[in-house]
């Protein structure tokens, strides 16, 4: 028996998840949830999907297995609550939370209840990324001096009206979307971050919100570097995210396309000569049976699909990661205020 | 039925999208800063012999299109197979404006300054109308171009395919026949899928881009039921994404492609004019038989 699904949000990544759900060879769409009637009526004249415009009454009414949520960032909390509460599996879009109070809640009943909890920090399913954290395990740019984490991109490239997204308490700005993205890979590859000094979140065109954030971030493990974040910068046609690691050893440059290796001398053991060695994403692919965007989307509702068809908690991108990101989020927030 | 060329030369080297490092395109977009800077290679192109230019509706692509029509006879038997939406435009959009915010900056003409409540009450009885009016918008720079040949980018094809909603298609390729006299075509990554679909609407033997390489990157599902289609069922291929993003080498990737006789057309895209003869009569030489 196929397994029930929903998705609650039809923005660009609820969309997204919804094309990814159907054709999912375990999974069916059953319901989709949105406050638009616009796409509610796309979906009720072209699909045998039920729609709905209230969460709570799609999920009284259709016994899902799980649901998507991919609302605003300020609906998470009271959506997978009540959907975790009737024991439903819950992957949620990425930020987590706008408050750490809230998510520690949904943490914790997710525990409570033995529910699969994903959150969308999708770089986590690029094969370039994964390699990264294996050859970083395996320590093969030695101890580490320094890293960078970077994101740019051309979202906000003119000034303009407002939308949700420049409200910050709605977690509108650069480092809730974009910034999250960078926070989250370098916690989960390099280590986490405990503080964060001389922050700047930096107004470009946005009016109420910041445009772009740079950060100096210590590491639990005592590693340091820099935050870099811009989403006002048109001369990438889209987000592009990288980390680089510099190691009393050598060098690794990671984006979601190449993984650039400098190492001052030979690993046989990796197969790594002296000096650079490129491999390309074409090598560390996830093959996926539907592709949409890129692999990391259907790779990602795979891993969260398996873990409810297998009963076991997702180790990537779990509830309690996600939250911690929100946490140094918090950080950040709080040294750029001081 | 439209004869499509062997050689289809695409455009992603002039806007900086390369699969394989974002480096690269940095590089690319450096290069192909100006607009003579595409016309020179596409005019390499054209002196190798290549008649068709497949690529995206960037905007761009409006400033070759004029400069195609201020030169009609050199360009009279040049073709474009504009393939559209230049979804990054609308994805930038959408993550800054939300969905109705981009139909409100995207839909051309009447809908725009109408965009009231009655407006809304219009769009929503009518969406296949509001995709001709999308497609309009897209194709609007290539009027007095030759197209014979319509195709829509995969994020929406797949977009559709894993909504299912099908309908679209049927919409989409009866328009694109009546209103442009062309053929319509689909980029898609995931073809098997795609075909069973297009077959289920009624749209027999179609035009489908898609990825066809020897790694099978980017062939969902597996090269092996990719092998099966292109063995087995009524279609129209081109194959695309040949050289797995660079990392097979020419002469094997497309040796590979010698092994199914149904694909009509490769597509492929390069900057210099000798990587483009090459290319392209290695191309010609191994696809002949077909």
């Amino acid at each position: 028996m196929k397994l029930r699904g929903g998705i609650i949000g039809l923005g660009k990544m609820g969309l997204s998840h919804a094309a990814i759900v159907g054709p999912h060879p375990d999974a069916e769409l059953a319901a989709v949830c949105d406050t638009s009637s616009l796409i509610l009526e796309a979906f009720r004249k072209f699909t045998s999907v039920n729609v709905y415009s209230d969460y709570i009454r799609m999920i009284e009414s259709e016994k899902l297995d799980f649901v998507v949520v991919a609302t605003p960032t300020r609906f998470h909390y009271p959506i997978v609550k009540y959907a975790l509460e009737k024991g439903i599996h819950t992957f949620c879009e990425k930020p987590f939370s706008l408050r750490t109070n809230e998510g520690d809640e949904m943490v914790k009943l997710a525990d409570q209840k033995w529910l699969v909890n994903q959150v969308g920090y999708h770089n986590h399913f690029i094969g370039t990324f994964i390699e990264l954290k294996r050859l970083l395990k395996e320590n093969i740019p030695g101890e580490i001096v320094h890293f960078t984490g970077e994101a740019n991109g051309p979202v906000v490239t003119k000034e303009k009206g407002a939308t949700w997204r420049s409200v910050p308490e709605e977690g509108g700005g650069c480092l809730f979307d974009y910034a999250s993205h960078v926070i989250n890979l370098i916690q989960e590859i390099i280590g986490r971050p405990v503080s964060a000094r001389g922050t700047l979140r930096k107004k470009i065109y946005s009016k109420d919100v910041e445009d772009a954030v740079y950060s100096m971030l210590t590491l639990e493990n005592g590693i340091t570097g820099i935050l870099s974040v811009n989403w006002s910068d048109e001369t990438y046609r889209k987000m592009s995210t990288s980390l680089s690691v510099f190691g009393k050893k050598g060098k690794i440059i990671c984006d979601a396309t190449e993984i650039k290796i400098y190492l001052k001398e030979a690993n046989s053991k990796e197969g790594l000569g002296k000096g650079w060695t490129i491999k390309y994403i074409t090598e560390f692919a996830i093959p996926v049976n539907f592709y949409l965007r890129g692999e990391e989307y259907s790779a990602q509702i795979d891993n969260f699909i398996d873990c409810i068809i297998r009963k076991k908690q997702s180790g990537i991108n779990s509830f309690s990661q996600a939250l911690n990101t929100d946490k140094v989020i918090d950080l950040i927030i709080a040294d750029s205020k001081s | 039925m439209i004869i499509m060329d062997k050689v289809l030369f695409g455009d992603n080297q002039f806007f900086a999208v390369s699969h394989l490092s974002d480096e690269k395109s940095r590089e690319q977009a450096i290069r192909f800063k100006d607009d003579e800077a595409i016309i020179r290679v596409l005019d390499q192109a054209m002196e190798t012999g290549i008649n068709t230019f497949m690529c995206t509706t960037h905007d761009r692509i409006a400033n070759i299109c004029d400069h195609m029509r201020e030169n009609p006879e050199k360009y009279k038997d040049f073709n474009i197979y504009p393939c559209m939406p230049y979804a990054h435009k609308y994805a930038n959009a959408v993550t800054d404006l939300g969905i109705i915010g981009t139909i409100k900056q995207y839909v051309p003409g009447n809908i725009f300054s109408t965009f009231t409540k009655g407006g809304v009450a219009y769009l929503r009885k009518d969406f296949i109308g509001l995709m001709e009016l999308l497609v309009d918008a897209e194709l609007k720079m290539f009027k007095g171009i030759n197209t014979p040949v319509i195709l829509i980018q995969n994020v929406v094809v797949d977009m559709v395919l894993g909504l299912k909603m099908y309908e679209v298609f049927k919409a989409f390729d009866s328009y694109i026949r009546k209103k442009y006299n062309a053929e319509p075509g689909y980029i898609t990554m995931n073809m098997p899928v795609l075909l069973d679909v297009l077959n289920s609407v009624g749209i027999e033997n179609p035009i489908i881009c898609s990825s066809i390489n020897k790694l099978g990157f980017r062939m969902s599902g597996g090269k092996e039921i990719y092998e099966k289609y292109l063995t087995g069922k009524q279609f129209r291929p081109i194959a695309m994404q040949v050289l797995a993003a660079g990392a097979l080498r020419p002469k094997e990737a497309i040796e590979y492609l010698s092994r199914f006789k149904k694909i009509e057309s490769v597509l492929f895209g390069a900057s210099s004019k000798n990587h483009i003869q090459e290319t392209k009569i290695l191309i010609e030489s191994l696809l002949a038989k077909n």
